[in-house]
């Protein structure tokens, strides 16, 4: 079994938000870097829980610059047997999954396991874009996946509920949250991760298909209301006759 | 020339975001002066998808072909990609749900047409060029997004537009997409509905409760005032992780995002991973014991109290009003 987990590195959720260059560009001032929370805790996690169950090898891939090296790392720390980053600073999610679905059509993958949207464009494209590329079927908000010789079962969310599909391999799997248990490395992790292979490879260069022309912040905090405790149906009044909701 | 939106369909009934998506798809038609067309794949019934016509759609058509009633993401975008082939699509819009999040991308590449995940807003054209707006950094900010590639795809962020009912009938025709048997490799093995409950993520008004509740025997109350106003429950984080309340309930930055027209908030500070989640929500109501809990910053309405006092309050005055109201 070999699986392919794609990485996106991501602004911590506690980063301020602000932009550059008349509003054109996020400004990476003060912004710490990290793993995307949902890559690393559920998509990887899970990868590694397979192989641990089934054997094989998994495979971290990260389309970005060296700067991005330090998340690679962190990916084989957590037990990730080799890594490859792609020399490129996409601009749009359709440049990285082109990259990512060149590497895996002569990688020989059975499954690539993405993590949910990542947290910085909340976008939901790159696992959906892979499969394409590679003609592979895909489920996606997945939170549970077993493999049974050559079929997978995913248990995929939907309006109001869940539902569980069979799968043949090979397939892309977008994860959502309960996929797996998420680890912390450890010290051997940590250790060996300085010597495991970190390939990088050049782009194929495919064009974008989108790009951001500009960024607006909030104009302003919202003015809150507040209600007295004694007079809640003030509170019934204002949700039906001024805000509507009701 | 014409915008072609995806229609849903689960048991024949399309789906609430479906209509969403065909109103859209209708504005941005009338804005292009083309027709909107629909594209249903799955068994329905012509009666069921004529009234399509009430949000705009002059023509639908349909694979009525049982094989699509199960989601198989590479054989519907097949399908649909014929759809936008056949019917001349400048623009193809989709509803941002669980299977539109796997569409919108394969679409993008099998059709090379810039995609915009989750839009808010209507989009605005010059000459080749579409420009759309859509929040991201989880609700922080907003980006306005350019394409300019022959053909574009928008999925459509739920709960997003009102749409506003005319007076029309659409046309329903058989349609046949070049997917064959073996496109078909999906099986499904089971489905589980949460039954009896508005499903959390089409509700228009989610009561949500966390650690100030202070233990699941408390919930009762939560349950109560959701069933009085018709609303879904939810919790924070750390109530799911001590299995106070099942997990598909978590709103947050690792569970799931809601925005829905109403969030009532109580026992929930406003941890900045919850906001992410719940932040695009068009009302916020936080009910909460201390007054510097950070939520109150995000709230629309904010009651400083204790839940065990102002929760059952609440629900006897919505009993008031909602028997005034019927």
């Amino acid at each position: 079994m070999k699986i392919l987990v794609p990485i996106s590195k991501v602004p911590d959720t506690t980063s301020k938000i602000a932009f550059t260059d008349n509003n054109t560009k996020f400004s990476t001032d003060n912004v710490q870097f990290i793993m995307n929370p949902t890559d690393e805790w559920y998509a990887l996690t899970r990868a590694l829980e397979l192989k641990e169950k089934i054997g094989g090898e998994v495979v971290a891939i990260n389309v970005g610059l060296a700067e991005n090296e330090q998340i690679i790392r962190k990916a084989l720390a957590i037990g990730a047997d080799s890594a490859v980053r792609v020399d490129l600073d996409p601009t749009d999610a359709y440049q990285v999954a082109v990259e990512i679905a060149e590497h895996a059509k002569s990688g020989g993958y059975d499954i690539i396991i993405t993590g949910k949207e990542t947290i910085d464009y909340n976008s939901y494209e790159v696992g959906g874009m892979i499969a394409e590329a590679l003609g592979w079927n895909a489920v996606a908000l997945v939170s549970k996946l077993e493999v049974e010789g050559t079929k997978a079962l995913a248990t995929r969310d939907i309006e109001g509920g869940t539902e569980t599909l069979e799968v043949h391999l090979p397939v892309v799997i977008c994860a959502t949250k309960d996929l797996a248990a998420a680890r912390i490395p450890n010290m051997k992790g940590i250790m060996s991760a300085r010597t495991k292979p970190l390939a990088v490879v050049a782009p194929s260069g495919a064009a974008k298909l989108t790009s951001i022309a500009s960024y607006t912040l909030p104009e302003k905090e919202k003015q809150v209301k507040m209600i007295s405790p004694d007079n809640v149906g003030e509170l019934v009044r204002l949700l039906h006759e001024e805000a509507k909701v009701i | 020339m014409s915008v072609l939106s995806l229609i849903e369909v689960s048991e024949g009934k399309i789906k609430k975001a479906s209509y969403e998506a065909a109103y859209y798809a209708s504005k941005v038609a009338e804005s292009l002066g083309t027709d909107a067309v629909a594209v249903v794949l799955g068994t329905s019934s012509s009666d069921e998808l004529s009234n399509l016509g009430n949000y705009g759609i002059k023509k639908v058509l349909h694979a009525n072909d049982a094989r699509f009633d199960t989601f198989d993401s590479r054989a519907h975008t097949k399908a649909i990609a014929d759809a936008a082939n056949a019917s001349g699509a400048a623009v193809v819009v989709l509803s941002f749900g669980p299977n539109g999040k796997l569409l919108g991308p394969r679409l993008s590449v099998r059709l090379k047409a810039g995609y915009v995940p989750g839009a808010n807003e209507l989009p605005a054209f010059t000459g080749n060029d579409l420009h759309v707006t859509r929040n991201v950094f989880s609700g922080k900010a907003k980006a306005s997004y350019l394409t300019s590639t022959e053909k574009k795809i928008i999925a459509v962020s739920p709960n997003s537009l009102s749409p506003v009912k005319v007076a029309g009938t659409a046309t329903v025709e058989a349609f046949a997409s070049s997917v064959t048997d073996a496109d078909f490799t999906t099986v499904t093995k089971s489905v589980d509905k949460v039954v009896g409950q508005v499903p959390l993520t089409e509700a228009d008004i989610v009561v949500s409760a966390g650690r100030g509740l202070k233990g699941p025997e408390n919930w009762g109350m939560i349950e109560e005032l959701a069933r009085d106003l018709g609303a879904a429950t939810a919790c924070s984080r750390p109530v799911s992780d001590v299995d106070w309340r099942p997990h598909h309930e978590h709103v947050g930055q690792t569970g799931i995002t809601i925005k829905p027209n109403l969030y009532i908030a109580i026992g929930i500070s406003g941890a900045i991973q919850h906001l992410a989640g719940v932040n695009q929500s068009k009302v916020i109501v936080v009910i909460n014991t201390d007054p510097e809990a950070p939520f109150f910053k995000a709230a629309d309405y904010g009651i400083v109290g204790d839940a065990f006092q102002v929760v059952p309050a609440l629900i006897a005055e919505v009993k008031k009003f909602k028997s005034a109201v019927h």
